[in-house]
């Protein structure tokens, strides 16, 4: 642990060298999700209702969905850089430290500025709660609690598949960025506006419904209106658990097949 | 400072040649950004259609095919107008590099200018016409009814590459006073990108965000060609739009010519 703290503190360190560009690195991480934020709001104020949710429900549904993905972004979206650490052979060296592999980059690499777009999904989630009907029970407390951290880790397990990725396809950043940002994106909407194959795909293949649009129906005690069953709103964190299985193969594979760059 | 020559049409041809061909070779990043740009085009045009239908048919006056439309356009155009921001010329101005450009005998905005045109067109061939035949095959597009319709949305498109690398330019010029442009760099993508109309048409906004939008020159980036391909603007109101668009192009391109000038006399090239 103390290495990681090392390497965490590093990485801090260096960036709190540039205190103005850190600041404006931080306003354009608010900015981003205030982009995604414009969308939602101006559709639901064409329209009253998205497939029965309102305006503060829509912005429940993203307010969770965004929590989750912003933590996900801010502990491990560094795998987006693998693709540079095998092209340069850097990765070898991240694979001779006594250290996992994942926790390496993710302690290195953190980017602080990632905390504006957090602190923004948050603000929107307590504006959220406070314009919508919840009939609070402990049950639906504890899965307020779990929903971003399960979120977390299926996003987190995106970040890490798309990162593996790169072991087989040096070109493949780009569309291991399409999957995991276009996750991010599609998970603000309630599922059904994808249609029935698309909105199961994104719900049992790629779970990205179980990090906004379901646990928001659980929260709200609303059924699915294309007909899933009436438990499945409270499975997140089993969708979790299989996210991050099925992840964790994919790296484990990956780093197995990963020969160097020849150097 | 370099004279301030336009360059002949021989030179302009090769230019705009060099452009094209440099953005040619990365065909394996064209082909990722083109089915990036598809896949989040089928979320956003499945979000627009269920609007379109919890509304009876029509969002702010776009039915399905309008909306369409307008979606694969504006996916196409996020390349062909860089709408997600490029920092070359401020990291050329970080390193020194830009004395290069500017020790040449044209005038480099010329010059960037005609390397930028031979960019767009090559961003036309895959990522425009890459999603647009995609959305046109799986969801359907607008069909135009007049003939007109092609040709003006040419030009539109044309001059939204001229105001686009003008806004590009002068964001980019701020380096010579600011080293780091990376704040100022997202701060304009987030409003281009909501103010052009790429997030959600400009129509979909409340009365004063419309009105801030039209005040500002993005919408002539995707709003102003959309509108022209989905007939929402004809006639003579197209005509206007198109003039709209060449008097912000000619207006912005002023103003980078005008900013380098003064940038390029507080320019201190270091390590010599």
């Amino acid at each position: 642990m103390t290495v990681y703290a090392a390497l965490l503190r590093a990485a801090l360190a260096g960036q709190a060298g540039y205190r103005a560009s850190f600041a404006l690195e931080l306003l354009g991480s608010v900015l981003v999700i205030g982009l995604d934020f414009v969308e939602v709001y101006a559709v639901l104020t064409q329209v009253p209702e998205l497939e029965g949710l309102g305006l503060a429900e829509v912005a429940l549904v993203f307010a969770l969905a965004s929590t989750g993905f912003s933590l996900a972004d801010l502990v491990i979206g560094q795998t987006d850089r693998v693709t540079d650490h095998v092209r340069r052979g850097t990765f070898d060296v991240l694979l001779l430290r006594p250290l996992s592999t994942l926790g390496q980059l993710a302690a290195a690499d953190v980017q602080l500025r990632r905390l504006g777009r957090l602190g923004t999904a948050l603000a929107v989630l307590v504006i959220a709660l406070s314009q919508v009907e919840v009939d609070w029970t402990p049950a639906r407390v504890g899965l307020l609690v779990l929903t971003p951290l399960s979120g977390a880790v299926i996003f987190g397990s995106l970040f890490v598949a798309a990162g593996a990725v790169s072991f087989w396809l040096l070109d493949g950043r780009e569309v291991g960025n399409a999957l995991t940002y276009g996750s991010g994106y599609l998970a603000q909407w309630p599922t059904g506006v994808l249609g029935p194959v698309l909105g199961r795909f994104f719900t049992f293949v790629v779970p990205a419904a179980f990090t906004g649009y379901l646990p928001a129906l659980a929260l709200l005690g609303r059924d699915d209106p294309t007909g899933l069953p009436g438990w499945l709103p409270w499975a997140s964190p089993l969708a979790a658990l299989a996210a991050a299985a099925a992840a964790a193969l994919l790296w484990r594979t990956g780093i197995r097949h990963y020969v160097g760059a020849g150097g | 400072m370099s004279a301030a020559v336009l360059p002949s049409p021989r030179a302009a041809a090769a230019l705009v040649r060099a452009g094209f061909r440099r953005y040619a070779s990365y065909r394996a990043a064209t082909l990722a950004g083109a089915v990036t740009n598809t896949f989040f085009g089928v979320v956003k045009l499945s979000i627009l259609f269920a609007a379109a239908d919890a509304a009876g048919g029509a969002v702010a006056g776009y039915d399905r095919a309008a909306l369409s439309t307008y979606t694969w356009v504006a996916q196409g155009m996020i390349a062909v107008v860089v709408l997600f921001g490029g920092a070359e010329l401020a990291e050329r101005v970080r390193t020194g590099d830009v004395v290069i450009d500017l020790g040449r005998p044209v005038h480099p905005v010329a010059v960037w200018l005609a390397e930028d045109l031979g960019r767009a067109g090559q961003a036309c061939l895959v990522r425009f016409f890459g999603p647009l035949a995609f959305g046109g095959l799986v969801f359907g597009l607008s069909v135009p009814r007049q003939p007109a319709t092609v040709p003006l949305f040419v030009v539109s498109a044309v001059l939204a590459v001229v105001v686009s690398f003008s806004c590009r330019l002068l964001v980019n010029l701020v380096a010579f006073w600011l080293l780091d442009v990376r704040g100022v760099l997202s701060v304009y993508m987030v409003a281009s990108n909501v103010l052009s109309g790429l997030i959600v048409p400009i129509a979909f906004f409340p009365g004063w965000l419309q009105g801030l939008a039209r005040a500002t020159p993005f919408p002539a980036l995707v709003q102003v060609p959309v509108d022209i391909a989905v007939e929402r603007v004809t006639g003579t109101d197209a005509l206007l739009a198109l003039a709209g668009q060449a008097a912000w192009a000619v207006g912005l391109l002023a103003a980078a010519v005008w900013t380098l000038h003064r940038g390029t006399r507080r320019l201190v090239v270091q390590g010599g």
